[in-house]
């Protein structure tokens, strides 16, 4: 797919959002500003409950900051549209339209016309090796199989930009692997702007080209770590000399947060700090 | 809009305008609680009916077969999957077609099930079994059915089986047309719920047969009155369960669909309305029973004719075994109507039969 490599900057200037009434404030995200860059693979990492779902929410549009401003190309971001395309958590793929009928969705509404939408959707279908697979319905699918038909979906409307929230998550360990490398593939490929997030750091290092270490609650962008490992990159990587002392960099700075979090006695913070325990003994 | 989806919705707009036109003309005519002489009251209000549809009928069929015809031309369908899986299962002969689905394990076991309870029933009374034995064992039941006097050679049973599924379909249909759009209306506005909704909450609780006598005396005829009873019964269960069914869709899926480019008609055309359709379908389904329920006793008070009055006028006669009749062809209806429910109710949900 031809696709124009300055596309899809996203600029987050002072971002604030909370949530409640004003005697029972809560703040998830206090003057965040960062850059997603365009044809990179950007990767949002924090403790799980820190607000990453909420920093992709404002983004794709569905929820309004409550100070401060997204602009995406330089235009201000106000709603959802379909250059930014989500893959969310938990598929949201239709359940009641065959995978076919559910790629085809984008140019439908569109207004493209069915038979082109069907040629078009059975090509990506295929590109994303679902063929054959056109009249089965999501629940017919293994997990992977809804994941990859979910992608297809996304590419059909040539988004700008793909946010992809953990979309990896409840996946077996042997396919979250297979996806992993599929979506590298596919990105070295295209080199469409992705916002990945997640909260694995051998995920996020291994996908990434930028990291961008988000601090505990409120919310804010602690540290960028650009990850400058070859592309394109296989499993060989994760036992790369560069790949460890990235990863030993990124864990100290998430271990900090987590300790501050920690003191404000977060619950997720304390699984971080339980986990990072193991990581260093393990 | 494209040509063939002007043509699909003008046609059903046209079919719902008719079947509701030929209604009121149907009802709009004073039901004769004294018939005219010769003339049995339920063959009269039937035939009265079946006069209205025909007249509708006609003025329907032209211009619905011309956009049936329109609609099978312009769509763009030739490679779609649903399609070509119809056009193989049509390619198989008829009697396998058939076979497949009546004689099949699950067929078996339904049968085997009800022949145990018929059993049951017959050698109730010669084994003494306490209460049941009170109840006329089947061979009584059936040889009343069909002897002389028997219900089985009486136009007034047949003819009350045409009325009582008027009735119930009348009212049914009636509901669902209502209750689907203020059900979906409720699930997407909170205004508009906040609004009405405590109102709905106060006339829910109230049993459909305690408006009855209100009905009789508000509707002009005694047919309308029990046309609107029944209509209550399915309509409550039918609202409750679309609101729920509209709460129950995952916000997650709107946001994909509005990312993808959606308008909001299409989020709710192609997100809400299929995402809602199996809790109509449930309420549907539920509401079908309740009307079962209501029309035997809004016959029994207010008709003069049907399957529930019949089973009355069988009781003050004494005529127990043929109670058991009416209550047998009362059983069996609503077991057809759920059946027809559930059926359309699996076409219309594809991607659930797959459980």
């Amino acid at each position: 797919m031809s696709h124009p490599m300055s596309q899809g900057r996203v600029e987050c200037r002072d971002l604030t959002k909370m949530f409640g009434e004003e005697w029972a404030r809560q703040v998830i995200v206090q003057n965040a500003s960062f850059v997603v860059e365009e044809g990179k693979l950007n990767v949002l990492i924090g403790p799980s409950g820190c607000g990453k779902s909420t920093l992709i929410n404002l983004i794709a549009g569905y929820e309004e900051p409550t100070q401060g401003e997204i602009l995406i190309d330089g235009e201000r971001v106000q709603g959802p549209g379909r250059d930014r395309l989500v893959v969310f958590q938990e598929t949201a793929l239709f359940p009641w339209m065959t995978s076919l009928g559910n790629v085809m969705f984008g140019p439908e509404v569109r207004g493209v016309s069915a038979r082109e939408a069907r040629q078009e959707a059975r090509r990506l279908l295929e590109k994303v090796g679902l063929k054959g697979f056109e009249d089965k319905y999501p629940s017919q699918l293994s997990g992977g199989m809804q994941r990859r038909c979910e992608l297809a979906r996304a590419l059909i409307n040539q988004p700008k930009i793909m946010l992809m929230d953990e979309p990896f998550r409840g996946l077996d360990a042997m396919t979250r692997e297979l996806m992993q490398e599929y979506l590298l593939r596919l990105f070295e490929e295209t080199r469409h702007t992705i916002l990945f997030v997640t909260s694995e750091l051998e995920e996020a290092i291994f996908l990434a080209d930028r990291l961008l270490i988000l601090s505990a609650k409120p919310t804010q962008v602690k540290e960028v770590l650009d990850i400058d490992l070859p592309r394109p990159r296989d499993f060989h990587v994760l036992t790369s000399e560069r790949y460890g002392e990235l990863k030993q960099h990124a864990l100290e700075a998430l271990y900090e947060e987590a300790v501050k979090a920690f003191a404000k006695g977060s619950k997720a913070a304390y699984d971080l700090v339980e986990a990072f325990g193991k990581r260093v003994s393990g | 809009m494209s040509a063939a989806g002007f043509a699909k919705w003008a046609l059903v707009l046209w079919t719902i305008l008719c079947i509701g036109l030929g209604f009121f003309r149907f009802t709009d005519t004073t039901f004769p609680l004294n018939p005219p002489p010769g003339v049995h009251g339920e063959l009269h209000i039937a035939l009265q009916a079946m006069r209205a549809y025909q007249f509708w009928g006609a003025i329907w069929i032209a211009p619905a077969i011309g956009l049936f015809l329109l609609w099978r031309m312009k769509r763009e369908v030739d490679d779609e999957p649903a399609v070509r899986r119809r056009r193989l299962e049509r390619r198989q002969p008829l009697a396998r077609r058939l076979g497949k689905t009546l004689l099949n394990v699950h067929t078996f076991r339904g049968v085997l099930g009800v022949l145990a309870v018929l059993i049951i029933w017959q050698l109730a009374q010669p084994l003494g079994v306490p209460i049941i034995k009170r109840i006329p064992p089947l061979s009584e039941v059936v040889m009343r059915f069909f002897d002389d006097r028997g219900l089985f050679w009486r136009d007034k049973y047949w003819a009350g089986w045409v009325i009582s599924l008027f009735r119930i379909f009348s009212g049914f249909i009636l509901a669902l047309l209502i209750g689907v759009p203020q059900g979906l209306a409720w699930g997407l506005s909170r205004t508009l719920k906040s609004v009405s909704f405590p109102v709905f909450e106060i006339f829910r609780p109230i049993p459909p047969l305690a408006f009855l006598p209100a009905a009789i005396y508000l509707m002009p005829t005694a047919e309308l009155s029990i046309i609107f009873v029944i209509f209550l019964g399915a309509y409550f269960t039918i609202v409750i369960n679309t609101i729920n069914g509209v709460y129950n869709v995952d916000k997650s899926m709107e946001r994909a669909a509005l990312s993808l480019g959606a308008k909001r008609s299409d989020v709710f055309w192609k997100v809400i309305f299929p995402g809602t359709l199996p809790s109509i379908i449930t309420g549907a389904t539920v509401g079908m029973g309740i009307t079962w329920m209501v029309l035997v006793a809004a016959e029994m008070i207010a008709g003069r004719s049907g399957i529930g009055f019949l089973t009355w006028e069988s009781y003050t006669a004494g005529d127990i075994p043929q109670v058991v009749v009416g209550m047998a062809s009362m059983g069996v209806g609503g077991a057809i109507c759920s059946a027809i429910i559930w059926r359309l109710g699996t076409n219309l949900t594809p991607w659930r039969r797959l459980f």
